[in-house]
């Protein structure tokens, strides 16, 4: 029986609208509903969203160009950079006043190595002159041109005053041009010097490495997967704790017994050699490549592969591979048409989370990657804690957090996010 | 054991045996031969051994001992998807992520038959059970009478001479399952196919079969037609299982002109058959229908014997009544009558006379 009557909304007994009365009625379950998630919503995004979110933020934060020398930015809008002359004494009096202030908080240095991310010499020029401007009075000692030129000669250089014009504003593209070997010039976008040219080839073989180690998780894994689905359950209990092991150790102690089997005088080395395989003097390299960073990434990576796959193929009942067989199919014919299909919504839940996992993995690259085998998660780490180019590695991590995205978004495209069953 | 068509035998077990463990054997020294194109129940109750034999014969599990043939061979060393037997599953089986027709055309497929023919195949199949209209389905998109229709053409599709059907109806409601009982054995029987169907459920094993085959603890307890099975069951157990039954406990007193008489346990004396009684002094269990129960003395022959009944409850059913009795320290003695216009509708306290005819009261094993 249809509850909508031939006028208007349905009312409820007591003549209010249903609608209203039910939101009503169900306003407070969902208040308590709330309530319970709350403390860990409030959690999540102080210490997780928000920092996040200002870590993505720095990726175009420039303020420190504008609020470092306000006047010189203002005043310098006005140079023209294409004509090839040197700024008005204006510009230069103008950068002695900001300067003088900013020498008296001693925030020029850190001006000077945000400016050298762009055009190197920029830190060793600020810090010069720094020294010397604090003898300078930004009133009495006009005539600045002449002067800072002679203190520095880099004053005297038409690119210093381009670059300085063009990061100016307080947002950049700087950063993420940067972070794919790219950099604005005042002509506009240019590539990178070939040299510096590395950011776009670690994405790559960021990528290529992680679809590698997702693959050899699948192939390693499935077999796996499918004994822990099909052998008695007492036995897929003793199976699993072995699959689980790995979990109860450290993930330190795991990646550096790796540089113990890998390493020329490790175990597997001296194996091959006492057998006669590789010669003494021709030990294989096996560590510290994109081998080693493979081999150790799939041991570490396996069992967030296994679990997936092992839930998913529990629920898929054998008799579909006696049907099958009943059929006609041979064993190999049943596997294949019948069941993995049917596994495939574990494959999927397995590749994305190992692939989004090693994607951003740091410490086991880190550790048997050498040179070859690093990742672009430990290029961010370098521009976090050693370069302190926190602009450059927040853009970095987002254009990864983007293609990760970018990647979710594909597979919901091809296979069906809801294709996706982690239990 | 009634084994009748041996000559023209088309499945045949010979003393199979099946052990799982190494120390009980499931199925102990299995015989049986079925004639082409018959339907035969094996009914059980679970753990009894039946659905191990449709195994075997299906080539999921491996004899352990004995020999079964199909056709005249030997089918032990063949695999499953060799042997060409169709089979129905309990819970249909149907392969979620193919539609109806690609789960029918997929035997047709692995047999490498063209596509024309396959499709021609598939909705012929679909047309047998009447869901040529379903084809583009999804199975989750079909209820439960509907999948199991789908499942049995799909054992069908490729013209198996031999179906199993491993308790296909379990799942289903009762009426539902009585519609499909009724397709299944016409269908079975119009397509002229050999039929072995595994279920617990007696009345189905009844309804549809041409012989049944009560299984208990890995033995064939008996092989016949329902009719035989349900009135001259050949041991005690059979007379339990199949139908309702009284069961009166005593010793033989004598055989005489094939009547027994039995002296039951607290004195009194009936007349039974012999089945597998011998001789006078054997502990016996005498088996009665409760519609074969007789309270009008007029109907029993003139010095037949009879017990003293009280009646304990009466049970208005609607077609029959339902009267519960003492007899002979028995609290369970039921008979059934008929809703005639002139049957009496006992009271509960009241104590009748009852008897019935010597054919109809088995003494069989105790």
């Amino acid at each position: 029986m249809s509850d909508s009557t031939a006028n208007g909304p349905v009312l409820a007994a007591d003549g209010t609208p249903l609608k209203r009365s039910l939101s009503r009625a169900m306003r407070r379950q969902k208040m308590r509903a709330f309530m319970l998630v709350a403390p860990l919503l409030i959690f999540v995004l102080l210490t997780f969203i928000y920092p996040i979110g200002v870590m993505l933020s720095r990726s175009v934060q420039n303020d420190i160009v504008p609020e470092t020398l306000p006047e010189t930015v203002r005043v310098l809008g006005a140079w023209d950079a294409s004509s090839g002359e040197l700024p008005a004494e204006a510009v230069y009096a103008a950068f002695t006043r900001d300067m003088s202030v900013a020498i008296a908080a001693k925030r020029h240095t850190r001006l000077g190595s945000r400016l050298n991310y762009e055009k190197t010499g920029f830190s060793s020029m600020f810090r010069q002159s720094g020294r010397k401007m604090k003898k300078l009075d930004p009133v009495a000692d006009a005539p600045f041109k002449d002067k800072l030129i002679k203190i520095h000669k880099g004053w005297g250089d038409v690119e210093t005053w381009k670059t300085l014009q063009t990061y100016s504003g307080l947002y950049t593209s700087g950063y993420f041009l940067n972070a794919v070997d790219a950099r604005m010039t005042p002509e506009g976008m240019a590539w990178q010097p070939e040299d510096k040219q590395i950011l776009l080839k670690l994405f790559g073989r960021t990528l290529v490495m992680s679809l590698i180690i997702t693959g050899s998780c699948i192939l390693l894994g499935y077999p796996i997967a499918w004994l822990l689905a099909n052998v008695s359950p007492r036995n897929a209990n003793l199976l699993l704790i072995l699959v689980l092991l790995p979990f109860w150790t450290s993930l330190l102690v795991r990646t550096s017994a790796w540089k113990v089997m890998l390493q020329q005088n490790g175990v597997i080395n001296e194996v091959l050699v006492w057998i006669g395989l590789v010669p003494d003097g021709d030990r294989m390299i096996l560590i510290n490549n994109e081998f080693g960073t493979i081999v150790a990434m799939t041991h570490i990576l396996l069992p967030f592969m296994i679990l997936p796959m092992y839930s998913v193929m529990q629920t898929i009942p054998p008799v579909y591979l006696r049907a099958a067989k009943s059929m006609g199919a041979t064993n190999w014919t049943a596997f294949w048409r019948v069941y993995f299909p049917q596994s495939i919504p574990g494959i999927g839940a397995g590749s994305i989370l190992v692939f989004i996992l090693s994607i951003g993995y740091y410490i086991t690259p880190e550790i048997v990657g050498g040179t070859k085998g690093v990742f672009i998660s430990n290029r961010i780490a370098y521009h976090i804690s050693s370069s302190l180019n926190w602009g450059l590695a927040a853009a970095l991590g987002t254009i990864l957090l983007i293609v990760v995205l970018a990647l979710y978004w594909a597979y919901d495209r091809i296979v069906g996010i809801d294709n996706v069953k982690l239990g | 054991m009634a084994d009748t068509a041996k000559n023209d035998a088309f499945v045949e077990f010979e003393r199979v045996q099946k052990s799982y463990d190494g120390v009980n054997l499931v199925v102990k020294d299995l015989n049986l031969s079925m004639p082409r194109g018959e339907f035969l129940t094996m009914l059980g109750p679970s753990g009894s051994g039946k659905t191990t034999c449709l195994m075997m014969l299906a080539g999921f599990e491996t004899a352990t001992h004995g020999d079964i043939r199909l056709g005249g061979t030997s089918i032990n060393n063949i695999p499953p998807h060799k042997r060409g037997i169709g089979m129905v599953f309990q819970n249909y089986a149907l392969f979620p992520h193919m539609t109806v027709a690609e789960n029918l055309a997929f035997p047709l497929e692995v047999r490498k038959i063209g596509k024309s023919e396959r499709e021609e195949k598939v909705m012929r199949a679909l047309g047998m059970v009447q869901m040529q209209d379903f084809a583009g389905r999804r199975p989750s998109q079909l209820s439960g009478g509907q999948q199991q229709r789908i499942a049995l053409s799909r054992a069908l599709v490729f013209e198996p001479e031999l179906v199993l059907m491993d308790e296909p109806l379990g799942a289903l409601d009762k009426q539902l399952r009585e519609t499909l009982q009724f397709e299944i054995t016409n269908l079975a029987h119009e397509l002229g196919i050999t039929t072995v169907y595994v279920t617990h459920d007696q009345t189905e094993a009844l309804t549809m079969s041409d012989r049944v085959a009560v299984f208990e603890n890995g033995r064939i307890q008996q092989l016949a037609p329902p009719d035989k099975l349900y009135e001259e069951p050949e041991n005690s157990f059979v007379a339990q299982f199949i139908g309702e039954n009284n069961t009166l406990e005593g010793v033989i007193k004598e055989i005489k002109g094939g009547v027994a008489l039995v002296r039951l346990d607290n004195g009194d004396l009936i007349d039974a058959k012999p089945i597998n009684v011998t001789e006078a002094g054997q502990r016996t269990r005498v088996s009665i229908r409760p519609e074969r129960v007789e309270m009008d003395k007029s109907r029993l022959s003139p010095d037949a014997h009879t017990l003293k009944a009280e009646v304990l409850e009466f049970i208005y059913m609607g077609d029959i009544f339902r009267t519960r009795l003492r007899v002979a320290g028995n609290d369970d003695f039921v008979i059934k009558t008929r809703n005639a216009p002139d049957q009496v509708r006992l009271q509960p306290g009241q104590m009748i006379d009852i008897g019935w005819l010597a054919d109809d009261c088995r003494a069989l094993d105790a």
